[in-house]
């Protein structure tokens, strides 16, 4: 009984361990990339086509996600607002609740899933095909070329994305609220853009920035040091998922600490 | 492209003075030690082919020599320079004048062919223009035999054909010494005697030096000027093809059978 109890302890502590050391690295990995990122040779060409892979493939998915959120967001609220006599705020409710937290956090996860397994899965290949070496043995900074466009590209569109989802979600609202009554569009939006202010927008914006950090930064770590090995691919981008998925709730929380402390 | 550094003024005449020389290399992951000693060298123009056992340590060396593997112990001189003591940069100019012909070709699966092979000589010579990169390109893939391929994706092509669009992707660098990594390994006869011919062309138009590693005798035979053989994490034995052929040991001439 005694010896179970201390293997549990011991492989509890290495967990620990563990996980510190990861967090060790991956600080360690996103230094990396603020040192090189404004060193010469810029990567134009592999920046400018990740934006394209990251931004605008993921374009579908965010507007279907966008469209629902939206639309399921008023129908459930209409009920409860209904109750109140408060029917007539439905357009700003649905525009504040939207921009400020499920449109960035649902389109952030969204993009986890895409994108960050993408680039785990693409740079653990990578990693595992010897391709890494490659770049590196022809004297050419693989760092530089592969992970610096990425995040670059992530830190840049998601933010994007998320903006073009607040405007599809509004859309879904509109038409959720068209369902059950009639309002005009011109009074949706003018209600919508009147209940909206700079402080509902700019905190909401600064932490997208964030996220399409930690999605292109742990999609990179997981596969750049992916082990050798196939099943290790599989790893790479299924553990990239999580860990961003994870972050992404994290950067939620303290931003709205941070948001109530500030404005 | 650059000064080449001291090899030229070593009192040994320019033919003789090694390009490469590795002292008491050591090297281990964990508890395995792999490498426990190594010494060997290669002089200009000398193609060294190196035999051990899979899991013998003899990717590992190379990947040594290039930095691409941090070395625990040892000195491993390059044209003359300690390369365990250099810091990127420095090693990067060494890196050049070295071509590194991968196990499994390790082609960039993104690119095409002609990306493959700009890839690196557009950052390395950057004051090419494109219509020269393009002759080059065209140039070092009639070179391997495989001209018409210069659009394919890597996915679209063969082993045989993967290998040689990476000893391509080498060669398009004009380095001074190739690494090649088991160039024939998994191929025919045919298309393994081929390469074989294909690498000693090469030798003998760009006076390259070699280290070969394989597990194919008849390239070994082909193309060696001298061989060693790993084993437990030392050179075991070192001599010609015909030498080695006529070793005691048997556990030596196990190879050549
Ligand atoms: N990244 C690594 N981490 C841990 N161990 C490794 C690593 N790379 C290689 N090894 C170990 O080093 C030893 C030598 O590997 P190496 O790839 O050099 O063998 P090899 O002689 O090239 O074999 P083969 O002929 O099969 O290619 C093996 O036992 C392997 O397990
Ligand atoms: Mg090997």
């Amino acid at each position: 009984m005694n010896e179970i109890l201390t293997s549990k302890k011991e492989s509890i502590i290495t967990s620990v361990k563990e996980t510190f050391n990861d967090v060790g690295k991956v600080t360690l990995f996103a230094a990396r990339f603020f040192t090189e990122v404004l060193k010469p040779p810029y990567e134009m060409k592999e920046f400018i086509k990740q934006c394209y892979v990251i931004g605008y493939k993921s374009l579908p998915l965010v507007t279907i996600t966008g469209f629902i959120m939206g639309l399921v967001l008023t129908l459930q609220s209409r009920p409860t607002l209904a109750e109140f006599g408060a029917e007539s705020w439905l357009p700003s409710m649905v525009a504040l609740s939207l921009i400020r937290e499920i449109a960035p956090v649902i389109t952030a996860l969204i993009c986890a899933g895409k994108v960050s397994s993408g680039i785990g899965a693409e740079l653990g290949s990578m990693k595992v095909t010897e391709q890494i070496d490659a770049m590196e043995v022809s004297a050419i900074n693989p760092f530089k070329y592969l992970v610096v466009t990425r995040i670059l590209a992530t830190t840049l569109m998601i933010p994007l994305l998320v903006i073009y989802a607040d405007g599809i979600g509004i859309m879904g609202g509109y038409v959720g609220i068209n369902i059950n009554s009639d309002v005009n569009f011109y009074r949706y939006t003018s209600q919508v853009i009147e209940s909206i202010t700079f402080l509902d927008i700019f905190p909401a914006l600064i932490k997208t920035f964030f996220f399409g950090f930690f999605i292109g930064m742990i999609g990179c770590y997981k596969g750049f040091n992916a082990a050798n090995g196939t099943e290790s691919v599989g790893k790479a981008a299924n553990s990239a998922v999580v860990t961003a998925s994870l972050s992404i709730f994290i950067i939620d929380m303290l931003a709205v600490q941070i948001t109530d402390l500030f404005f | 492209m650059q000064e080449k550094p001291t090899t030229d003024t070593t009192p040994i005449s320019k033919s003789e003075a090694p390009v490469i020389e590795i002292k008491d290399l050591y090297k281990s992951f964990g508890k395995n030690e792999v490498l426990k000693g190594v010494t060997f060298s290669v002089k200009k123009g000398e193609n060294l082919v190196v035999l051990g056992k899979s899991g013998s340590g003899k990717s590992i060396a190379i990947k040594c020599l290039v930095g691409l593997v941090s070395a625990d112990k040892g000195i491993i001189n390059v044209f003359g320079t300690d390369i365990t003591k250099l810091n990127n940069n420095e090693l990067n100019e060494i890196r050049i004048r070295i071509g590194f012909l991968f196990q499994n070709a390790a082609l960039y699966d993104s690119m095409s062919v002609r990306e493959n092979l700009g890839f690196t000589l557009k950052r390395h010579a950057k004051d090419l223009s494109a219509e020269d990169l393009e002759n080059r390109i065209i140039d070092v893939l009639e070179s391997v035999g495989l001209g018409e391929a210069i659009d394919k994706m890597p996915s679209e092509l063969s082993g045989g054909m993967r290998k040689r669009i990476g000893l391509a992707r080498t060669l398009i660098l004009k380095p001074e010494i190739i690494l090649y990594d088991e160039p024939t390994t998994g191929l025919d006869t045919i298309t393994s005697r081929e390469i074989s011919e294909l690498m000693m062309e090469i030798q003998k138009k760009n006076k390259t030096s070699s280290i070969i590693i394989t597990h194919d005798m008849p390239c070994a035979k082909r193309t060696s000027d001298r061989i060693i053989i790993l084993k437990d994490g030392v050179i075991h034995i070192e001599g010609t093809y015909e030498e080695l052929e006529k070793s005691e040991d048997e556990w030596v001439r196990s190879f050549f059978i």
